[in-house]
């Protein structure tokens, strides 16, 4: 394929070529010092003994050795499984309806995914502690309606985490498989029918097969995601629930040891690569898809199909009964009353939060007894968190720029390269969005103890432009997708050069794509505990850190009034840049 | 209704009507997509819906399928009433405008799958399967995937995918829109050859004219979410019963005036002779006249004077297109033995007045 295109073309060709790829070249090196770096250093760390700096694999074996270390990787594998597990189950559905909803309809019901996606993982898990707690929402009324004499016990254990993360991970659940489901004909599961098979055996052996590469998608991003997960067992889990990223934290800012630290970190990165490539190799990620390269292989394929062909014959008999016991209208108000009520889950927690913020009461008691705008008052006069306002904004503004500026090169490089480089690049600029947090965060505060940029605004913004890059870069790429590269010719043939070229016409025809890139950005930065958590030190603290360090000391309703500024921060945000983002849909 | 029915059953005893549809009718809250239309549809016949986009053709296929719900009438298909059986349950089969194969599945497997849903025996299907590739003549590509076969191949595929288990009507839905002009023309030819060698009923919908004329036992001709004018090409193309009829397939000459409820049609361009006993339902009409019926000088006391704006030679024919006085166009096709004009010559035009053809 490469001999043809060179052979075809001239050399010049081959410079242009090199040239777009250039515009690549600052954001490669800004990962690979602000991220490959750290995170390999972080994994040196785990094999040298902190004492003499020799090689030594004695971090390892503490973890092999200690029963709790074992334990909390058992519990992290356990509860990341059963999180994607229930969003998968509960997300499928959900997105299987918006998918098949007509495209302006779409738009607006998406954002009821959108936003509970955007809203700070810190604000949501807020919410659930104010619903599930022991004086929380739900005991209130149960008590309150003398239903249970004592209070339920719905927090710190099992249940509070997995409702917790499975409320965090379902909109990262529907938002991965809704691209793959939007793109199935849905002529095919139609063809299916007219050919005999029963509505609930055309879903299973075309609609459900053909959307499987999604929901492995998904089910791998849930889970990876999942594993690195503190907030939500902090503050909904007990002990039992103690995750990895939490015993990082300790091992970090406690105890100061870093060579263990490093080993735990290089565990759950270990734990993620190893749940991509066992995902490849399960799912075959490229065979469902339909892949031309591995189809042929026979007997996993085979198998699969007499798999889905059986589900398949079930579910129609399950179907028909369904059908004859409740009729036909109540089986068609099934799916949308269903997905409603995720809908509900995923929204209402949020959204409980704002009449608490104006309780008149010293206590988050539900219902508030009476309204006032005290806890705004203590808010707004409080110089610790305007300052940490303040800081929050102004980072995320930085952040937003420079990710935008790196994501924006990045996608204009690549867009315009048609070498296998390109693919590889756009996986490398993907990369921290699937390697944890917590490991980047760690790596970065080692790396930036010893550059002394520990409490500096500069420090939080590099983190934080690391963390955003994966998107500026799949917002930008995705409208650039769609960009005709032939106006840039039709403007070069002109007798535009290329700067004319390209601000002439490509950045006023992106100009939507850019702003939704700059307004994500900003929102990951404006959200971003993890890094805040090392890099801002004692002092420095951003809202989410100030957030965190209140919720750990007391719940009080100044929380929840922070809550709502940052609630209504973001949504505000994500509105205009889905506005924006839709306005520059060049198709 | 049971009467008319049945006397239509004594009228086509020879051909038993497989699909019968009765005052059909879809409605989308205001808008309606299909008015109340009937037509029957014999054993073994070949009919196409014809017309423009939006004048719900592609709703009657649905209906008549099942992909969508009937509003009113009904949908007999061997006598059985099946307007509420689900569309799994028709059997009927359904040759979607983009093929609808599924990507998922090679080509034999995509064949065999309708005989899988009705539970047919392994051996069976297997002996099917190769029968309906060897029809196709796609043999040696059964274990390939449809995106690896070239658009004519995957049209073959979901023509076999539907023949494969002889549904009681094969409904076709622009199955060759996607195609170009000689690949089109070649499976024109072919699906004509699998719907003689297996005797099925098809209900085919298209837009292209040219396309009815050519396959079509008869031609269902549709405007507006109603049925415009139902009979065989020849019918159709030489009676035309209204102006759209005549100006939807070929290529028309229309004249509108007032008819004198006698012999004669009073247009802007002159009192025309109309065809012995020609009758219209209004006194507003149009004459329409195709182009291969006009020629050079009066006929019959037929004339219109024009001037030659465009001279189209077209091998065994040569088109002339002249500008009339009031700016409009007339189109005449002269025979490789006929005298051209040159452009810009004034000319006069005629016609017998036995082919001209008065409509509404």
């Amino acid at each position: 394929m490469s001999a043809v295109s060179v052979t075809s073309a001239p050399a010049r060709a081959g410079r242009l070529r090199l040239n777009a790829l250039w515009l690549a070249v600052p954001g490669v090196l800004f990962l690979a010092v602000f991220f490959v770096w750290p995170v390999a250093q972080l994994l040196g760390l785990s094999v040298v003994d902190p004492d003499n700096g020799a090689f030594s694999a004695s971090s390892y074996q503490r973890i092999a050795a200690t029963d709790v270390y074992l334990r909390v990787l058992g519990i992290t594998f356990r509860i990341a499984g059963w999180t994607a597990l229930w969003s998968l189950l509960i997300g499928y559905p959900l997105a299987y309806w918006l998918a098949r909803l007509p495209d302006m309809f779409r738009g607006r019901m998406l954002l009821f995914v959108m936003v509970p996606f955007w809203t700070s993982y810190l604000v949501k898990t807020f919410a659930w502690m104010l619903i599930l707690g022991r004086s929380g929402v739900i005991n209130s009324l149960l008590t309150g309606t003398h239903a249970v004499d004592q209070p339920l016990s719905l927090i710190n254990n099992q249940f509070g985490v997995m409702v917790g993360m499975v409320h965090a991970m379902v909109p990262l659940a529907v938002m991965t498989m809704l691209p793959v489901m939007a793109g199935i004909d849905r002529r095919l599961v139609q063809a299916a029918q007219t050919l005999g098979a029963a509505p609930a055996r055309a879903f299973w052996l075309v609609y459900f097969k053909l959307s499987l590469p999604g929901v492995a998608a998904a089910g791998l991003l849930v889970f990876i995601s999942s594993l690195g997960f503190f907030i939500v067992p902090a503050f909904l889990g007990g002990r039992q629930e103690t995750m990895l990223a939490q015993l990082i934290i300790t091992q970090v800012q406690e105890l100061l040891n870093w060579s263990f630290a490093g080993a735990l970190s290089a565990m759950m990165l270990l734990a993620a690569l190893v749940s991509c490539v066992v995902y490849d190799r399960i799912f075959g990620l490229s065979t469902i898809a339909g892949g031309s390269g591995q189809v042929g292989t026979g007997r996993i394929r085979d198998l699969g199909l007499a798999i889905l062909s059986l589900i398949a014959a079930a579910a129609a008999r399950l179907g028909a009964v369904t059908r004859s016991l409740l009729g036909k209208r109540v089986c068609a108000m099934l799916l949308p009353g269903f997905c409603w009520l995720v809908i509900a889950f995923l929204v209402l927690p949020t959204l409980l939060v704002i009449p608490l913020a104006f309780t008149s009461s010293q206590f988050l008691e539900f219902p508030p007894p009476g309204y006032g705008l005290n806890w705004f008052r203590t808010y707004f006069e409080s110089p610790l968190w305007i300052q940490a306002t303040i800081r929050s904004f102004a980072v995320a503004f930085v952040t937003a720029f420079a990710a935008t500026a790196i994501g924006g090169f990045a996608a204009l490089a690549l867009a315009n390269s048609r070498t296998r480089w390109a693919g590889l690049i756009f996986a490398f600029f993907l990369a921290p969005m699937i390697v944890p947090r917590i490991v980047i965060a760690v790596g970065l505060f080692y790396l930036f103890a010893r550059l002394g940029l520990i409490a500096t605004d500069l420090g939080l913004v590099i983190g934080h432009t690391v963390l955003a890059i994966p998107f500026t870069l799949v917002t930008i790429a995705a409208v650039l997708k769609t960009y005709d590269q032939r106006l840039d010719q039709a403007a070069a043939t002109l007798g535009a050069n290329r700067v004319r070229t390209l601000t002439g016409v490509t950045i006023p025809l992106v100009k939507g794509g850019l702003v939704a890139a700059f307004l994500f950005a900003f929102i990951t930065s404006f959200d971003e505990l993890t890094i805040a958590i090392f890099v801002s030190g004692g002092l420095k603290t951003t809202l989410p850190k100030q957030m965190w360090d209140d919720m750990i000391l007391q719940l009080n309703p100044t929380l929840a009034a922070v809550s709502v500024v940052v609630f209504i921060v973001v949504t505000a945000m994500l509105l205009v840049a889905e506005r924006f983002r839709s306005s520059s849909r060049l198709d | 209704m049971a009467m008319a029915t049945s006397a239509g059953m004594t009228v086509t005893e020879a051909k038993p009507a497989k699909l019968v549809v009765e005052g059909l009718c879809k409605r989308y809250g205001a808008t309606t997509a299909l008015e109340p239309s009937s037509l029957s549809v014999a054993e073994g016949e070949f009919l196409t819906l014809l017309g423009p986009s939006g004048s719900g053709k592609t709703t009657l296929l649905q209906l008549i399928c099942g992909l969508v719900e009937v509003s009113e009438g009904r949908v007999v298909i061997d006598g059985r009433d099946q307007s509420a059986t689900p569309v799994h349950q028709r059997d009927i089969g359904l040759v979607f405008q983009h093929y609808a194969l599924f990507p998922h599945l090679t080509v034999a497997e995509n064949i065999a799958f309708p005989l899988k849903m009705r539970g047919r025996p392994g051996a069976e299907v297997a002996k099917r399967v190769s029968d309906a590739l060897a029809m196709v003549h796609l043999g040696h590509l059964a274990g390939r995937f449809p995106r690896e076969l070239s658009g004519g191949q995957q049209q073959r595929v979901a023509l076999a995918r539907c023949f494969v288990y002889q549904p009681s009507i094969i409904l076709m839905d622009e199955p060759l829109g996607a195609l170009d002009k000689k690949l089109r023309e070649h499976m024109q030819i072919e699906i004509k050859r699998l719907h003689r060698e297996s005797g099925s009923t098809i209900v085919y919908v298209t837009h292209d004219q040219e396309e009815a004329l050519a396959m079509s036992d008869r031609i269902c001709l549709m405007n507006h979410a109603k049925i415009e004018q139902l009979g065989t090409p020849r019918e159709i193309y030489e009676r035309p019963r209204t102006a759209f009829a005549a100006d939807f397939i070929g290529i028309s000459n229309i004249f509108r005036g007032r008819w004198d409820g006698n012999g004669s049609l009073e247009t802007a361009h002159g009192r025309f002779a109309l065809p012995h006993g020609a009758h219209c339902e209004s006194r507003d009409a149009a004459l329409v006249i195709r182009p291969e019926n006009l020629r050079l000088g009066a006929q019959d006391g037929n004339a219109v004077n024009g001037r030659v704006s465009e001279i189209v030679y077209a091998g065994s024919e040569t088109r002339v297109i002249a500008a009339l006085e009031d700016g409009s166009q007339l189109v005449l096709r002269l025979g490789p033995d006929d005298a051209v004009p040159a452009i810009d010559e004034a000319i006069v035009a005629g016609w017998p007045r036995d082919k001209a053809v008065l409509v509404a």
